[in-house]
Parts: C-alpha cells; structure tokens; sequence
C-alpha cells in the first residue's frame, strides 16, 4: 500500500526480553520521571494574591470619564452608540439646568448611559469614536452575575470614582490604559 | 504471677490506646492531605492551599464535609450489612497498631511502660490475620449494596487480597526463619545492633515481594482494582455516602499507615535509629529522651513509606485482572517460594558449617 504521507513508523513487535518483562527496571524509570517532576517550576499563579499582568493593549470593562475637577465628559453624541458593532450601547441625553456645572461639563450630558455586557465584544471602536475622551475600556473585566439584567451596566457601574473626593478610587479605575494616550 | 493485672496497667494500657488510635487516626487525616500534596507536586500542580497555612486545616475541610452530606442507605441494600461494612473497615484497619512496637520504652511514675500495646508472641500472626479480616469490610458492604458495581469491586478485592496473601505469607516465612520470632518486639531488637542487622540487608527479595504485596493489600494502585473508578465507578463504595464512604477511604489511609509500621518493623530496623548505638545514647540523655526519639525515627521512617505509597501511585497505571492475577500467582509466588527455599538452604548450610 502506499504511503499517504512519509510520517508512518513501523511498531516493533518484538517479543520483550526478560528484563523487559521484569518490569521493574521500567517502573523505577517511570518513578524516576514523576520525581524529578517534583522539582520543577509550577507554571500555576495564586491567582487572588497575584495576578498575571495585563497586556497594554488590553480592553477590559468600559469606565465614563470625568476630568480633573471631576466633571462628566460625556455629552451624549452618540457616536459611540453609532460605532458600536454589536449595539450595546443605549443613551438618552438630557440639557444641563443651572447650578449643574460642577457635575457635567458641557451644555448637554447622557442622562442614561447603558452598555449591555453581555453584547459588548470589548473591541473599543467606541472608545475610538469619542470625540470627548469620555469613554474608556480600562484593565478590569466583568464579574459574573446570576442575571442577565445584571449584566446591563447603567451609569452608576460605569462612572469613574470623582478624582477630588475619591482619588484612590479614581486612580485605581483609571489604571494604566488611559493615561497612555 | 504470669498474669497479674492491676489498675495502673490497664491505665497504662488504656492510655497507650488512646494515643495510637488517635495519632493513627490524625496521621491518616493528613496522609489524604499529603496525598493529594504529593500529586499536585508530582504533575506540577499546587494542590490544596486554601483552608489555612499552606492548606494544613484542608483534612478537616474534608471531614466536615463529608459528615454534613446527606446519608443515603439504597432501598434494596440490607441495611444492617451496609452499616456494618465501613465500620469493619475501619476497625480492622485499627487494629493492626496494636502489636507494633512504637519505641522501647518509656519510665514515668516508677513504671516502665513499653510502647507497645500488645507484646503478643505471635504478632506477625495478628497482623496477618487481622489484614485478611480487612477484605470482610470491603466484601460486606459491597455485597449488602446491592448493586453489581459494588458487587463486582468486593470480589475484585476478596480474590486480590486472597492472591497476595500467600505471596506475603511465604515471603514472610523466609523472614521468619532467619529471625526465628514472631513476635515483632524482638525482630526489631534483633535489628538493632548494626545498620546492617536490618533485615532488608538479609531479605531483599523476601522485601520486594512483601512490598508489592502491601501495596495489593492496602488496594493502593496499580493493585486498586477494587474500586477502579473508571470501570466500576468507584466500586465496593459506589453505592455510600457520607462518612461512610468517609471512612471506606479513611480505612485505606490508615492501612497504608499501618502497613509501612510493619514494613519498617520488620525490615527496617523499626525504631532502631541508624547509625548509633541506642543502648550508649540512653545512657546519656536517660530512657524517655530516647524514646521520644525512637518514636520520631519509627514515623519518620513510616513516613517515608506513606511517599513511597503515594509516589508509586501517581506513577503506575492500574493493572489489567488477568496481568494482576499473573502476577500474584505466577510471578510472585514462585519467587517467594525459591526465596524461601534459599533461606533455608542457607541457614541449614550454616548451621553445618558451611559442609554440604
């Protein structure tokens, strides 16, 4: 018969010798094998205690940006929305009224803000899309949730910690993606 | 006067008890642990090392477990059997700690109290028929299941251990016949004048097969056909739960204890501590020092056969029925009988003087 391919072996069939057939000497190798075993790295990590490192390419759960005075960028274009590929993203604008430009920076902000996790692929093209640096796909990533509704994140999820008040918090959740731009 | 019992000996011997049974019971609770150590080391793994420093309280993570899952007994089973099965079990697996010598012995409150429980002249007998009772727990609650699994995997192991006893019987003989004791108390005395008064400088082979035999006994793999649970899905215990199967597997650890003490007892020179002469060092630091001592060198080196248990078995697939019953009849018996036909042509060859 011809061979398909030239990576076939011919099995040997000899009958095994008698210290083949005493086996021992095999086990001790066997057993030599799995102790020399004990002494090599383990490529397992304690994973809560420590944690591998992200690459800087990657894209994790989205955060809303605020700027230094802890103002919303966000201004409700809907670009992001737009550029979504796989439309997870939801908005509804609101104008802001006086007295509330400490909260939001410009005239116009996302009274509702919602991206559902579950849609999302984490490509960033909505990060691409902003014209306001508003959104962010930062270095963490969606926890497990017993619900689908769980996985609809509303601003409350998605909005920074305030830089001011919370600086820890903001600084943590900011991570090293976005400072890189 | 041969048999004169007071109080302060049953104390002695009550307390003695206690102690074996309680470190026997520890001393299996974390062979499971080390166990598991020993496997997740040998593939490279972490093993447990949650519950606890390094996972030390994980054994009582285990048996917590195990006594709050729910105790289902099968319809169909008879129920006193099934009950009676695991707690066979483990009660043979206790028993064996009973003839095996601990240390010398130890002087407290005017006495001197041995570390042995029974100093039984016939103690390799004990051991020996107390080992095959073992199999009745496994043959009784497998049966008393009433499941074919479970039924298959108790005569798995009734006709195992039937097949390795007599290799272990005839390899102790020759073991036996260079001692000229049963009693396990003297064996190990008989050890330890030298290193090499061991007596696996004078039975190697007699060692091999014994071990290999132990190994069959204790239904550790490659010999775990019993329960071999991915063909007879986890057989003679299929049908437990709870802590009885808790104690199935608890029995196995404590066998495995129990066995490495008689293997050192008897082949490795039991608490004797290499290289010193015992007898000079009590005499310096006083009897009881040396005791504690003994102890520590007897379980360091049980301890070393309890790796030896657990690093054949995460090395050695489990072998096929006919291959393990080729190998207890056909290889292992034959070899224990020329072993024990070399003794004693050796021995009556010396008792003449080297004259034919």
């Amino acid at each position: 018969m011809q061979a398909l391919t030239n990576r076939a072996q011919q099995v040997e069939r000899k009958p095994m010798s008698l210290l083949e057939r005493a086996y021992l000497p095999a086990i001790f190798r066997g057993m030599a094998i799995t102790f020399g075993h004990m002494f090599k790295k383990r490529p397992t990590i304690n994973y809560p205690e420590v944690t591998r490192p992200f690459s800087p390419v990657f894209r994790g759960l989205h955060i809303l940006n605020r700027d230094e005075e802890g103002r919303e960028n966000c201004t409700a274009c809907g670009l992001c929305a737009v550029a979504c590929p796989a439309e997870a993203i939801t908005m509804e604008a609101a104008e802001r009224s006086a007295g509330e430009e400490k909260l939001y920076r410009e005239e116009k902000y996302a009274a509702k803000y919602e991206i559902n996790m579950l849609r999302c692929i984490f490509c960033g093209l909505c990060e691409e899309a902003c014209p306001k640096d508003a959104i962010y796909l930062s270095e963490t990533f969606a926890p497990a949730n017993f619900q689908r509704k769980g996985f609809i994140y509303g601003k409350d999820d998605l909005l920074i910690p305030h830089p001011i008040t919370e600086p820890e918090a903001h600084a943590k959740a900011k991570g090293g993606r976005v400072s890189l731009k | 006067m041969l048999l004169s019992i007071g109080l302060p000996l049953i104390i002695e011997k009550f307390v003695l008890i206690v102690i074996v049974v309680m470190s026997s019971l520890v001393i299996a609770m974390y062979a499971t642990f080390a166990e598991r150590k020993v496997a997740a080391i040998m593939q490279d793994r972490r093993g447990p090392n949650r519950a606890g420093p390094f996972g030390l309280l994980q054994p009582l993570a285990d048996g917590l477990k195990l006594f709050f899952k729910e105790e289902i007994i099968p319809t169909l089973s008879s129920k006193l059997l099934f009950i009676l099965g695991p707690c066979l079990a483990m009660l043979t697996a206790m028993m064996t700690g009973a003839v095996i010598p601990w240390g010398d012995k130890v002087h407290f409150f005017g006495r001197d109290i041995s570390l042995q429980i029974a100093d039984v002249n016939i103690g390799i007998l004990y051991v020996f028929g107390v080992v095959s009772l073992g199999v009745y727990g496994i043959m009784i609650g497998s049966w008393a299941s009433n499941n074919k699994f479970s039924l298959m995997g108790g005569l798995r192991a009734a006709s195992q251990i039937i097949s390795y006893e007599l290799a272990m019987g005839i390899a102790l003989i020759a073991l036996l016949m260079t001692t000229g004791t049963l009693s396990l108390k003297e064996i190990v005395q008989q050890q330890q004048e030298h290193w090499y008064s061991w007596n696996i400088i004078k039975q190697p082979l007699g060692f091999l097969i014994f071990l290999i035999c132990a190994f069959a006994e204790c239904n550790r793999t490659p010999f775990d056909l019993p329960e071999a649970e991915n063909e007879l899905i986890g057989g003679y215990h299929t049908e437990y739960s709870s802590m009885k199967l808790g104690f199935y597997l608890f029995a196995e650890y404590i066998n495995m204890f129990l066995s490495s003490s008689v293997m050192v007892s008897l082949f490795f020179g039991g608490y004797d501590i290499p290289f010193i002469n015992d007898a000079s060092l009590a005499e310096n630091i006083g009897i009881n020092w040396v005791a504690l001592i003994h102890t520590a060198v007897f379980l360091f080196k049980a301890a070393c056969f309890l790796f030896l248990f657990m690093w054949v078995r995460w090395t050695i697939p489990r072998f096929r029925y006919d291959q393990l019953m080729n190998l207890g009849w056909k290889v292992l018996i034959p070899l224990a009988l020329i072993n024990m036909l070399a003794t004693g042509a050796f021995i009556l060859l010396q008792q003449n003087n080297w004259h034919f």
